[in-house]
């Protein structure tokens, strides 16, 4: 029966191709606008490392005092972490996996003098760093603890700088020229974005950014400064050292613990650490301390900028306004073949063959208008792209799920506005359609 | 008035009528809604910085390699752009406005004040030659004299005996309006900076809709430092027309004078101006596009199922037509109809676009929507609704009055 009802219905909506092309195309529209908000909402509130989002854990410390509660963050914590706080945890090292970072720059001095200098930016790192997060090495793999203990100059490179300097050779063990010091490069990163930018949300959190990847160690001898926010409360003194003895906070610190009894002990660990600190009268207060992983972490950070809901509100709205439109075309192109359904009612079809028809005739408009939408997405994604910066719209592309989410949203949307407009047809009397003029 | 026949046959087409009054609510919803948002944009996009835009640029000097004695330098590279042929005057600075990142500090009025009701204000640093440059607009007091300047280090921690501020601190700090000649305590100083002179406008580097950023956006000051840093600012006002010869003849006097430095940006402040709102333009030109093609879509909704009502009743309008109804009468029975499926939907729709607005205030803290917006866009949509339903209405009003007579 299927393939009768099929070619009914590609008759029937060949027959008013008017009618049917402007529903295609409402309803395609309308799945256009709503799944390019929806694509970049996902993508921007997605889930950066699923594998590992409830293992890595973003530890906080109450490092000011009730006075200088940070304003932007809900529960007055601060978000980031004093160098005499990072390092004693580094030290302390309760954690399996454990690193602090922090961004800044350093301009490249390619070997061919054919390149001219240029800034990039920079990750400083402990090697625990790249397998916490999993980063895929191309060639050669992170620097060792010995390096980390050495405060050696190594370097890692992303793709995409591995390419621009070394045409995409292997480059383990080359030299590279980062300001006025030879680094020796250990290992080139194969493709790795994730979006959000979990680890630092401060400086681009959708888009590219950091370059190349040093030990910290390394990064706090050469006084590489800060990209991004170092704040401060009232004891600065002058110069980088008496940054390390401040309590100015600029730094992100996270840890891997895999089981729950990780994090039991460590939570354990920071209360003990901010009751020992109280104690040597470093801090005035009881100092609260909270652990967070990825997408705790995330949520807390409100990262998805507000604008991003309004246009999910509005576009989905949208959207509802094209399904109407449908319903109500639809409920003039089904009414318009009562006499049709009753001479096919008159010849024995029964209500549900009527329904099932009809619903299929539904089905095939949404469908079609399912893929105008990807199309319409996909162009959307590009416009998007065009118009706003990484700060707004992450750097995402259709994936399966999304092609899945529009297809099944523009059929279930369609069938459900063309139940009534079918029911109705179903409803249709043989005898009185036959009777009239 | 014929409504009472409208009325009846409107009952027999509920559905038709709700869809039709349904989409025009929810239509005029969304229109609001981001009209509103655009118009907000536009306004904040067009906010003036205080420089003089169209003839001041901005240089990222960054020294490559630490060279020695940085001060001199500079000092070196500021004195050669001020004698360049075309150039009003020239400086080094840490920031300037519409870069989104920068530098703040708190203000105080009492230093040992703390917690709440502390200022933060935007940090610009300056020598007597900054006004001139930016083309500032000095409303009280004086300018910097040449011997109060001196030269600080991003890691430096001074303190400043003098200091300028913007009339919108100005007025923060000092309600009556007697700012110059006052103490402030800033950079969490003990020691009072005295307010020499306040300047008319000068807007903090961050440009963000909402959060401190929209409320601040001009609170700020100047120290009277010159910026001797690794990377700096150098900037510089042409005289007008020469801005893009300047630019040119400036990166190739300052690569002539060394060459161990970076020039990465060279930039117009008014190219400054396009990245920082680059977003708010951005989302303002999408909500254009989804208003239109809402615009588009629910028009077509009007023509599509009207033209279904006439062609349903094309022997009753001949009818109508038989027994003496003009074509005015047919196209006026349409109209009135719209008229009233319409005005329906568009009170529902005022009621939602308020719901949706309030939904924004209070989960993004966005501004109240005027309900004279609601009304105007009512308004618009009934006339959307008049002119979608024309071309059916007039299909309808050429119905002969033959056809009810004649076996359709």
């Amino acid at each position: 029966m299927f393939p009768y009802y099929l070619e009914l219905a590609l008759r029937s909506l060949r027959r008013n191709a008017v009618l049917t092309t402007l529903m295609v195309t409402a309803i395609g529209v309308g799945i256009g606008a709503s799944m390019t908000t929806l694509t970049v909402f996902r993508a921007m509130s997605g889930d950066p490392i699923p594998a590992k989002s409830r293992q890595l854990f973003r530890p906080q410390i109450q490092s000011r005092g009730p006075d200088g509660a940070d304003r932007e963050s809900e529960d007055g914590l601060q978000t980031d972490l004093s160098y005499l706080d990072a390092m004693a945890w580094m030290r302390a090292h309760q954690a399996v996996r454990q690193t602090v970072t922090y961004a800044s720059g350093l301009t490249v001095r390619p070997a061919d003098p054919k390149q001219k200098p240029f800034r990039a930016d920079v990750r400083a790192a402990y090697n625990d760093f790249f397998p916490m997060f999993a980063v895929p090495f191309a060639f050669g793999s992170p620097w060792t603890h010995a390096d980390d203990d050495d405060r050696s100059a190594v370097v890692v490179l992303t793709r995409a700088l591995n390419d621009r300097l070394f045409g995409g050779s292997n480059s383990v063990g080359k030299t590279l020229r980062l300001g006025n010091e030879p680094y020796t490069v250990v290992g080139v990163l194969n493709d790795w974005l994730p979006i959000p930018r979990f680890y630092d949300l401060q400086v681009v959190p959708f888009g590219e950014s950091d370059q190349l990847f040093i030990p910290f160690t390394h990064a706090i001898d050469r006084q590489l400064e800060v990209d991004g926010s170092t704040s401060c409360s009232d004891d600065r003194q002058a110069g980088f050292p008496d940054l390390l003895q401040s309590n100015c906070i600029w730094l992100q610190y996270w840890v891997e613990l895999p089981t729950a009894a990780d994090v039991a002990k460590y939570r354990l660990f920071l209360n003990n650490y901010a009751a020992e600190q109280q104690r040597s009268g470093r801090y005035a207060w009881p100092p609260r301390t909270e652990l967070r992983n990825v997408r705790e972490w995330l949520a807390y950070r409100h990262i998805v900028p507000n604008e991003m809901g309004v246009l999910m509100l509005l576009s989905f709205g949208f959207l509802a306004v094209c399904l109407l439109n449908a319903a109500g075309l639809l409920l003039a192109k089904l009414m318009g073949r009562a006499g049709d359904i009753g001479v096919r009612r008159a010849l024995g079809a029964s209500r549900t063959a009527i329904f099932v028809q009809c619903l299929i005739e539904t089905g095939m408009v949404g469908l079609a208008g399912g893929l105008l939408g990807l199309l319409l997405t996909s162009l959307g994604l590009l416009a998007a792209r065009s118009l706003l910066t990484a700060d707004f719209v992450a750097l995402t592309h259709l994936d399966l799920a999304d092609v899945g989410i529009a297809i099944a949203l523009a059929v279930t949307a369609t069938l459900l506005a063309g139940l009534y407009p079918t029911w109705r047809a179903a409803q249709v009397q043989p005898g009185w359609q036959l009777k009239a003029p | 008035m014929e409504l009472r026949p409208i009325l009846s046959a409107m009952r027999r087409n509920k559905v038709g009528a709700v869809l039709i009054g349904v989409q025009i609510a929810v239509t005029l919803a969304i229109l609001c809604n981001g009209l509103f948002i655009i118009e907000q944009r536009l306004a904040l996009s067009q906010r003036p910085s205080g420089v003089d835009e169209a003839n001041v640029f901005a240089i990222d000097n960054q020294w490559v390699g630490a060279p020695g004695d940085v001060p001199a330098r500079q000092r070196a590279d500021i004195e050669a752009l001020r004698a360049l042929p075309g150039v009003v005057d020239a400086y080094d600075t840490n920031q300037y406005p519409l870069t989104n990142s920068g530098w703040s500090e708190s203000v105080l009025l009492d230093p040992d004040a703390s917690g709440s009701g502390t200022l933060s204000a935007a940090l610009y640093f300056g020598d007597d030659h900054a006004l001139n440059t930016l083309g500032l607009r000095l409303v009280a007091g004086r300018n910097f004299e040449a011997s109060e300047i001196g030269e600080r280090q991003a890691s430096d921690r001074l303190h400043t005996a003098v200091i300028l501020i913007t009339r919108a601190l100005a007025q923060a700090l000092f309600p009556k309006g007697n700012a110059v000649g006052q103490s402030i305590y800033v950079e969490g100083n003990k020691q009072p900076s005295l307010v020499i002179g306040v300047v008319e406008r000068l807007q903090i580097p961050w440009t963000g809709a909402g959060g401190w950023t929209e409320k601040y956006f001009e609170n700020s000051m100047i120290e009277p430092y010159r910026f001797i840093e690794s990377d700096s600012w150098y900037m510089v006002r042409t005289r007008p027309g020469q801005l893009a010869s300047v630019m040119k003849a400036a990166r190739d006097k300052l690569l002539q004078i060394d060459r161990a430095r970076l020039l990465d940006k060279i930039e117009a402040v008014s190219d400054t101006r396009i990245a920082a709102y680059r977003d708010d333009r951005g989302l303002a030109v999408i909500l254009a596009v989804v208003c239109a093609s809402l615009i588009g879509v629910t028009a077509c909704g009007i023509v599509g199922l009207t033209s279904y009502w006439v062609s349903q009743r094309r022997r009753q309008i001949g009818i109508r037509r038989a027994l003496g109804a003009t074509r005015g009468a047919i196209l006026r029975y349409f109209q009135t109809e719209n008229l009233l499926i319409a005005a329906a939907g568009a009170l529902v729709g005022i009621g939602l676009t308020v719901a949706v607005n309030l939904w924004m205030v209070t989960s993004f803290a966005m501004p109240r929507l005027a309900l004279a917006w609601a009304g105007l866009g009512a308004l618009g949509v009934l006339l959307l609704g008049q002119l979608a339903v024309l071309w059916p209405a007039l299909r309808a009003a050429s119905v002969p009055p033959a056809l009810a007579v004649r076996d359709a």
